[in-house]
């Protein structure tokens, strides 16, 4: 048998082939149909979606913080400024392991350890792609420190910022308050996207109750990224075209604050604790407020250290806290040309009549004696000869015929048991008693002995040192009354156009007979001439001075105990107070000095009003230790920031 | 007066090129084509490489290498290459154990024997070996091919397409694979058994699943869903196909793609660049280009229909078919309708082996389509 064998057939494989050709041909043309198919999906039909995402993976926003406004005082000299500042920043969504990193920034002394929990904090509750400052002002060798270890740190990196400078250093910081880090408190309440990109914040003073004037309007600038995130200048062989929206700088704001005086007080409190409010009787304009121990506001700026803080936070002498507006005191015998005007305005007493003074009163149906600080008593004195030598007994009987309440009420008017309104926050109310004021606080009756103590200024009562200057500046302006005010003009960033801001009046205080104000006034004259209490800090000035002096006592003493200064804990000494106006016919100026247990106020208080009166009224800025020249620290060079092309 | 002049010396000028080119066995319209594709790609890679001359000129370089392999092929006469076949394929094996026993690992893969003057790949010379070893085994067996012959050819495939894919580079080993399917194919198998080794393909995916890399599997996953790995596996899908959408009809112009230049897009001068010119030139660009591969593929296709013998026939075919596969196969993995393998875009990808060889392959096709009239005669 023969197997069967296949020819080959030339003409038949050459047809089958060609067939196979002819099909493989239009399967291939047909395949590459699908692919043009897809692209005009992918390029027509959904073009805009893709190229959204495309502009999404090139074009990122970076926020252009505002230049915050400046800070004036009334001789427009700066006292806020701002200037740059290297600043260490953390990128969170760039980074793997953002305690790891900081822990590891803490280990080569960028950041200070004990902040590691902090910082992570605030960086986990920032937006992943916004910078987040960690700290704000690099010294030269932090900069030689991070650029050595730059690349170990992928997602940190060093931006130039401004960052705020205050030239007068610790002068009037109770009034400026500061600028800080941006806390995680503060990110709750804030519109981030206008403090994308802004490292601080105004915290106290000030600072913080301008904020919105001073911020400004925040903008942002596209900028184009490379695949690593890294901003590149151009793409391809074009520039290309992004938008930047320019930030709007913050308003700048003027005081009526003069730095020259606030020096000068200052200088006057040096060494001491205390506080001194100066302000303008016909606007309420603040021309000197301070606040004594101080402290450097630049600390907070730069970024405080925990160790720092702490040393000031526990200092015994209480820097941080703002005696002019926040500590409450009795007035002591500075309240008497007040009760002389509450009597006044009652109409209870006659101030030309003479009463007697023995050393001591005592109410109807009591034996208790209310001592005079005069143990012999001052004689007869009328309502003058009362001010003028302060004489206890006199206003004693007063208080007891005015009552508490009408007390109440007229020292309301003059300011005393309500926050004066001055703009900027953290003032207390001080305490103005009533009997209403007792039952709710004590379940308790008033009794006529509170109120013959309230009387000279003791017992319940309580005023802070604004509140003093508050109504000084009152009676200097026989009974109108304005609103204490740092802030005396705004100047528009964008227009420069200035807006003063107009004085804000109070309800005036109307006595029925108004010349019955030039029997108070007289008083507090008598008070600087001699015979008075203040007679020696006063003498020689070439124009009059209003005052009245006051010694607050800080511990009781038994009824028949002598007050013996030297024997007495220094911290336990009485309260020196001062408050005065000048000159006396055309008031420019009313202040309030405070020294904690500094003794006598005429003593104490007076002289320090003396300068600040002979410095704003006369010109002689003379100083025993001139102001510092207000250096700005030196930046040390940036190595230029990695770009690619 | 001027015209008649100027149109005979036109014509003088063709006829003289058209003498050179068949005494060059040279085929004016494939290389017209070439030429066109292998201009526009350098076109393309300049940009794509971020504006890299150094890198354009290695590429020149390759291409010139390349044209002249394609034109020492094409003086080689056909009755040669059919004979040196077996030889070629030999060599090949041999070398690709060689390159499985001690070869230098490249980018993760064993791919590339050093042969101290040259590195080259050997799984290169298999995607012409295979299909020229398949069409010399077929050569004088009467076609259709009987299933004892299909067994026989399928072995030849497999064989090297294995050890290609064991490397691992499943991309070539799947252009191999497709070279010698391809002369099975056009030498007639019935419809039949292709239906059957479809069936056991499909049949053989979950073993072919066991015996994947854990990056293979990952690509066949992140195509199905690109989405699951966005900045990982899935990464590759998702930019280029941001990069060719958000080109348009127009495109965003030459240097002016972001996705390209801003580096988001991986492998942006290589096995994506067909991304870039979605991105810069737009679908006009990318048209234009498909149809350039057509008119190879097609001119190709003729040529092998034209060829004399069953050998040439079939590895003309093959060739030109394996030039769709490369283009089919990188076009629809960037536009995201076939899973990420790694095959270059022809004759525009940056690399010189892929360049080389398919430039070899017209060579060889030139050399058996041009001398039929001698063989004929």
């Amino acid at each position: 048998m023969m197997r069967a064998v296949r020819i080959k057939d030339h003409w038949g494989e050459q047809r089958l082939f060609t067939g196979r050709t002819v099909f493989a041909g239009i399967a291939s043309a047909l395949l590459l149909l699908i692919v043009i198919g897809r692209l005009f999906v992918l390029q027509v039909v959904r073009h805009e979606y893709y190229a959204d995402l495309s502009q999404g993976n090139r074009v990122r926003l970076e926020p252009l913080p505002p230049d915050r406004g400046l800070i004036y005082d009334s001789n427009g000299t700066v006292i806020a400024e701002n200037t740059p500042a290297y600043q260490l920043e953390i990128t969170p969504e760039q980074v793997v392991d953002v305690p790891d990193t900081l822990q590891r920034l803490a280990a080569i002394e960028l950041i200070d350890a004990e902040q590691v929990p902090t910082l992570t904090r605030l960086v986990r509750s920032g937006r992943k792609f916004e910078a987040i400052p960690l700290r704000l002002s690099l010294s030269d060798a932090d900069m030689a420190s991070f650029s050595v270890h730059q690349h170990e740190f992928p997602g940190v990196e060093i931006q130039t910022r401004l960052a705020r400078w205050y030239p007068f250093g610790h002068e009037a910081v109770h009034a400026l308050g500061y600028v800080a880090a941006i806390s995680e408190d503060d990110l709750q309440h804030i519109d981030r996207d206008q403090y994308a990109g802004s490292a601080l914040i105004g915290k106290i003073g000030l600072e913080s109750a301008y904020e919105r004037q001073l911020h400004g309007t925040a903008g942002h600038r596209q900028v184009l990224v490379n695949a690593q995130g890294r901003r590149v200048d151009r793409l391809g062989t074009t520039p290309v075209h992004l938008e930047t929206l320019p930030p709007h700088a913050g308003n700048d704001i003027f005081l009526g604050l003069d730095m020259r005086v606030q020096h000068i007080a200052e200088e006057a409190l040096a060494g001491k604790r205390g506080a001194v409010v100066a302000i303008q009787p016909e606007t309420g304009d603040i021309i000197a407020l301070a606040s004594v121990p101080t402290y450097d506001p630049n600390k907070f700026t730069r970024g405080i250290s925990t160790r720092e803080y702490s040393v000031l936070r526990d200092d015994i002498d209480r820097p941080l806290f703002n005696r002019a507006l926040r500590g409450t005191y009795p007035p002591g015998s500075t309240v008497k040309p007040m009760m002389a005007l509450a009597g006044l305005q009652y109409g209870v007493i006659d101030p030309n009549a003479s009463r007697p003074c023995h050393g001591y009163y005592t109410l109807p149906g009591s034996t208790h004696h209310y001592r005079d600080w005069k143990k012999d008593g001052h004689g007869s004195v009328d309502m003058r000869h009362a001010i003028a030598t302060s004489c206890d007994v006199y206003f004693y009987g007063l208080a007891e015929v005015l009552g508490i309440d009408r007390v109440h009420d007229a020292l309301t008017l003059l300011g005393f048991g309500k926050p004066t309104g001055i703009d900027v926050g953290g003032e207390r109310a001080g305490l103005m008693p009533s009997q209403a004021w007792k039952m709710q606080t004590y379940k308790q009756q008033w009794y006529p002995g509170d109120t013959v103590i309230v009387g000279i200024g003791q017992g319940y009562l309580l005023a802070t040192p604004i509140q003093l200057a508050h109504a000084a500046a009152i009676i200097a302006a026989r009974g109108r009354s304005f609103q204490p005010r740092l802030v005396t003009a705004v100047r528009d960033a964008s227009t420069g156009r200035i807006t003063k801001l107009a004085p804000v009046a109070e309800t005036p205080l109307v006595l029925n007979d108004p010349g019955m104000w030039d029997v108070v006034v007289q008083g507090m004259e008598m008070v600087t001439e001699a015979g008075g209490t203040a007679v020696a800090a006063t003498r020689g000035a070439p124009y009059r001075i209003a005052a009245k002096t006051g010694t607050a006592q800080v511990f009781s003493i038994g009824q028949n105990e002598k007050y013996n200064a030297s024997q007495v804990s220094e911290r336990l000494r009485d309260h020196a107070l001062f408050i005065a106006f000048a000159p006396a016919d055309a008031p420019k100026i009313a202040i309030a000095v405070l020294v904690e247990n500094g003794g006598h106020g005429g003593s104490v208080a007076a002289p320090i009003a003396r300068r600040i009166f002979d410095a704003y009224l006369l010109g002689k800025y003379d100083t025993d230790t001139p102001a510092p020249p207000p250096a700005l620290p030196a930046l040390p060079a940036l190595p230029p920031p990695p770009t690619e092309h | 007066m001027l015209l008649p002049n100027t149109r005979s010396q036109t014509r003088r000028t063709l006829t003289a090129t058209g003498w050179l080119l068949r005494r060059m066995h040279l085929d004016g319209p494939l290389l017209a084509a070439l030429a066109a594709v292998v201009a526009f790609g350098l076109f393309v890679l300049y940009s794509a490489t971020g504006e890299n001359f150094g890198q354009w000129l290695n590429q020149l370089e390759r291409l010139a290498l390349a044209l002249v392999t394609l034109v020492a092929l094409a003086q080689v006469p056909p009755a040669w290459l059919r004979r040196i076949s077996p030889l070629l394929y030999a060599i090949g094996v041999v070398l690709l154990v060689a390159v499985a026993v001690h070869g230098s690992v490249g980018n993760g893969a064993q791919r590339w024997l050093d042969l101290k003057v040259v590195r080259f790949q050997p799984s290169e010379i298999m995607k012409l070996a295979v299909p020229m070893m398949c069409a010399w085994y077929l050569h004088e067996r009467p076609l259709p091919p009987s299933w004892r012959d299909v067994a026989v050819v399928m072995a030849l495939i497999l064989v090297p397409s294995l050890l290609i894919a064991k490397q691992p580079d499943l991309g070539t080993a799947l252009l191999v694979a497709s070279a010698g399917l391809l002369v099975l194919f056009l030498a007639g198998m019935s419809t039949a058994v292709i239906v059957l080794g479809l069936a056991a393909v499909g049949a053989a995916v979950p073993f072919a699943w066991h015996f994947m890399h854990d990056y293979q599997r990952q690509r066949v996953l992140t195509f199905i869903d690109p989405s699951t790995d966005p900045l990982g596996a899935g990464y590759h899908s998702i930019q280029s196909q941001i990069a060719i959408g958000s080109g348009g009809v127009f495109g965003k112009g030459w240097m002016n793609g972001s996705q390209a230049q801003l580096e988001f897009l991986p492998e942006r001068s290589t096995d994506f660049i067909f991304a870039v010119i979605g991105e810069e030139l737009g679908l006009l660009g990318q048209v234009f280009l498909i149809v350039l591969y057509l008119i190879v593929i097609g001119r190709a296709l003729y040529m092998a229909s034209e060829a004399q013998n069953t050998y040439a026939r079939l590895v003309c075919g093959s060739f030109a078919l394996t030039f769709f596969v490369y283009a089919f196969v990188n076009t629809g993995m960037v536009s995201g309708i076939l899973p990420v393998v790694g095959v270059p875009l022809p004759l525009v990808s940056y690399g010189g082996t892929a360049m080389v060889t398919l430039l070899a392959s017209f060579g060889v096709l030139m050399s058996l389509n041009s001398h039929r009239k001698l063989v004929g005669a």
